[in-house]
């Protein structure tokens, strides 16, 4: 099962190395990792999507707890959050196809961000699921690039209630 | 508050943490802390022959005495050479502080000369490290790694200290205390857990406590021997658990897994509940996890989180303290004296099938012309004294001595039991030696594993530390030998020492004594004449060369099919 965990680190020299070091050292999986520093800028975020069994879960988070420079972790699937994620696709946009690249960015609610006479570059955001069904869409038009900036996470301020996206 | 360099400030820490020996090798990066350790006369420095042998010995003293070891190399190779001696510490919870030196901090990165990224490498193998690179934190970063050592599930911590730190000036403060909001262990196990496993405890009609290193490290073997004893519970202990109850109580039923007891193997193969205390269900304990305690509740008391349904899945976890635990324990069983005597009494059956496996398969050993290793470790046990501290080396000398020499009191005995590293053995023992100069301190050791820091043999006679190394020379590696011979087609690939220096004369030429013992009947006599001897010995003993440690648990198998002798 996919997890996002977020995990709130000290913002030092080497604690990204020893948390991805600790996937790697005991075979975990990083499916994607976004690192930035928080609002108390000593500290740092870092979402992590892993995926794994039950007991494989259990085990990441309490190793990443048993790292000195971690301060918490926490496991979205246990908690009502947002979840977001952003791509930049640059894709083939030659005669026939540069009104249908447009049409499809606009279902999605794309911004086109750069534009040459052959391609456009666009981006979007949201969740994985949203993100993968736009990469489906535009891959028969010809997809010449595309780089994704992993999942970010933000626990819900209410609780438990229905979500609005 | 004064003004003093780093280096000074480095030896007035290490005073404040009341440190009174370390073990190190000297070089470019650290000769500022050497300069001020040659002052620090409280400070007892002893001079390894190589590092790794430093930090085994650091380890050895911490394992003896319960107290931090100390080890202080220099950058790049000196650094690298501690790499084994810090991940056989980490994988046995060994609280130790290794200091290394280090470039000045502005060539860091450029593959100045004897740089090494010391701190990247030993990540994995550390319990937490550090880079000081102002001067201003060298007070609490020391403090720090004091107090991440020794605490919760201890471990080794390294402290990486460029040249330019060490001569820069500070006004110079040890800290009082830590301050780490991202890490507090849990010692107090939560009440109602503790509760719920003793309700379960009261209600098993075949239960069995599986104890580990964690009892020792915890220093709970008190406790763990009045619970035992209380509620009639067998003991079993792992490799680093030996000692940490006694062998000589009747509870005791030796060590489990690959090498252990037919008795212990079956009781933890027919248990209805097994207490894990600090212990971590490693793979040479289980056997195949699926069939390890097949039949049993699984209680599991231990500091580390992670290791709880790490291997195996466990039904009652208890966090904390195995000793504040273990006296959570106790005192649950305040007004249930008709619960508990119930409890002995149904359990009444359980030991007496306990006692019969110990007596239809109790350890044993075919006697020969030859000398028997085995006879040599149970004349060992016989002659030294009761406080004696054993260390050994890895393989089959290392399960022989688990095997038959009974330990009866915890820190007694000193042997790398998770990353098994050949060669921990000796200096592991000058260590030992010289945390307790009264003591016997005995190394039993292999041929192939000695040669590994046979070079700490000027340690000793420079410093005199009286260690006794017994070699049990079978002219093999032995224990590579015994799978190559029942699992390879006795293919011995590689594994003859036949090629191997002459021991005494070796042990003679460093200035230490050498016996050599090739009888049956002159091994006492052997043991003896070593303890007499003032000084550091090694006696070799000609063993039999294809004797076989037994029981034996196939890799892979579950642990109550056992090859016997
Ligand atoms: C540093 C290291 N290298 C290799 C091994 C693998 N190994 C385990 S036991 C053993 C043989 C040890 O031989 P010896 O010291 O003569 O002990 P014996 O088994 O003969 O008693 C070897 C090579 C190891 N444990 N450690
Ligand atoms: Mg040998």
């Amino acid at each position: 099962m996919r997890h996002a965990i977020s995990v709130y680190v000290d913002n030092q020299a080497g604690v990204l190395s020893r948390v991805v070091g600790l996937f790697s050292g005991r075979g975990f999986n990083i499916e994607s990792l976004s690192v930035a520093p928080t609002l108390d800028p000593a500290k740092s975020m870092m979402v992590i999507t892993t995926t794994g069994n039950e007991q494989v879960l259990e085990q990441i988070k309490k190793q990443l707890n048993k790292l000195i420079n971690v301060i918490k972790v926490v496991d979205c699937a246990d908690r009502d959050y947002v979840e977001r994620e952003m791509i930049l696709v640059k894709i083939k946009a030659e005669k026939e196809t540069r009104a249908e690249v447009l049409r499809i960015a606009d279902i999605f609610r794309a911004k086109v961000i750069d534009v040459s006479p052959k391609s456009y570059t666009l981006s979007l955001t949201g969740d994985k699921s949203k993100l993968e069904g736009f990469v489906e869409i535009l891959t028969p038009l010809g997809i010449i690039d595309l780089v994704r900036t992993g999942t970010v996470v933000m626990e819900r301020e209410m609780q438990g209630r229905r979500k609005l996206t | 508050m004064k003004k003093i360099t780093g280096a000074q400030a480095f030896i007035e820490a290490l005073r404040c943490e009341g440190v009174t020996h370390a073990f190190g090798y000297p070089g470019g990066a650290v000769l500022d802390i050497f300069d001020a350790i040659m002052d620090a006369r409280d400070i007892q420095f002893i001079l390894s022959r190589h590092e790794q042998g430093a930090v085994h010995a650091a380890d050895g003293y911490a394992r003896a005495s319960g107290r931090v070891g100390v080890c202080l190399v220099t950058s790049g190779p000196g650094a690298t050479n501690t790499v084994t001696g810090i991940a056989t510490a980490y994988m046995d919870s060994i609280p130790i502080v290794v200091f290394t030196g280090q470039v000045p901090t502005h060539l860091i990165g450029n593959d100045a000369f004897q740089e090494a990224d010391i701190v990247g490498i030993t990540r994995p193998c550390t319990k937490h490290n550090y880079l000081v690179k102002d001067v201003c934190d060298l007070g609490r970063v020391i403090k720090e790694a004091f107090y991440i050592a020794r605490t919760g599930r201890p471990g080794p911590v390294l402290v990486d200290l460029p040249k330019n730190v060490m001569n820069s000036t500070v006004n110079f403060k040890y800290p009082d205390s830590v301050s780490l909001d991202s890490y507090c262990p849990t010692y107090k196990g939560h009440q109602g857990q503790i509760r719920r496993i003793m309700g379960v405890i009261l209600k098993s009609r075949r239960p069995v406590i599986y104890a580990g290193g964690g009892v020792t490290l915890a220093d709970a073997s008190k406790e763990l021997a009045e619970f035992a004893r209380r509620l009639k519970l067998p003991v079993t202990t792992t490799l680093m658990g030996m000692g940490a109850f006694p062998s000589d109580d009747p509870l005791s039923l030796g060590m489990l897994g690959m090498h252990g007891t037919y008795a212990a193997n079956m009781t933890v193969t027919n248990s209805d509940c097994l207490i894990a205390v600090g212990a971590r269900f490693d793979d040479r304990v289980t056997g195949k996890v699926d069939e390890f305690a097949p039949k049993a509740r699984i209680i599991h008391i231990d500091i580390d989180p992670t290791s709880i349904s790490k291997n195996v899945k466990v039904d009652l976890p208890v966090v904390g303290d195995c000793r504040m635990v273990l006296r959570g324990m106790l005192a649950e069983l305040a007004g249930k004296d008709a619960e508990l005597a119930e409890m002995v009494s149904q359990t009444e059956p359980w030991r007496r099938e306990i006692g019969d496996w110990k007596k239809q398969q109790p350890l044993k050993y075919c006697k020969s012309e030859n000398i028997k290793p085995q006879y040599v470790i149970e004349m060992i046990d016989e002659i030294a004294p009761d406080d004696t501290i054993i260390t050994t080396e890895v393989g089959q000398n290392q399960m022989w001595t688990a095997q038959f020499y009974k330990f009866n009191e915890p820190r007694h005995f000193l042997t790398s039991g998770g990353l098994g590293t050949m060669g921990y053995g000796f200096p592991a023992a000058i260590g030992a030696q010289a945390a307790f100069p009264g003591r016997t301190v005995i190394d039993i050791a292999g041929d192939g594993s000695i040669q590994m820091n046979i070079q700490e043999l000027a340690t000793v006679v420079q410093y005199n530390l009286p260690v006794k190394v017994m070699i049990l020379n079978n002219g093999y590696l032995g224990m590579v030998r015994q799978w190559q011979s029942l699992f390879y087609k006795k293919r011995y690939s590689h594994t003859s020492m036949a090629v191997a220096p002459d021991f005494v004369k070796l042990a003679e030429a460093y200035g230490a004594k050498g016996l050599r013992v090739t009888r049956p009947e002159d091994v006492k006599d052997a043991i003896r004449e070593a303890l007499r001897i003032p000084g550091p010995v090694f006696v070799d003993f000609v063993v039999d060369p294809e004797e076989d440690v037994y029981p034996m648990v196939p890799a892979g198998a579950p642990i109550n099919n056992m090859l016997l002798v």
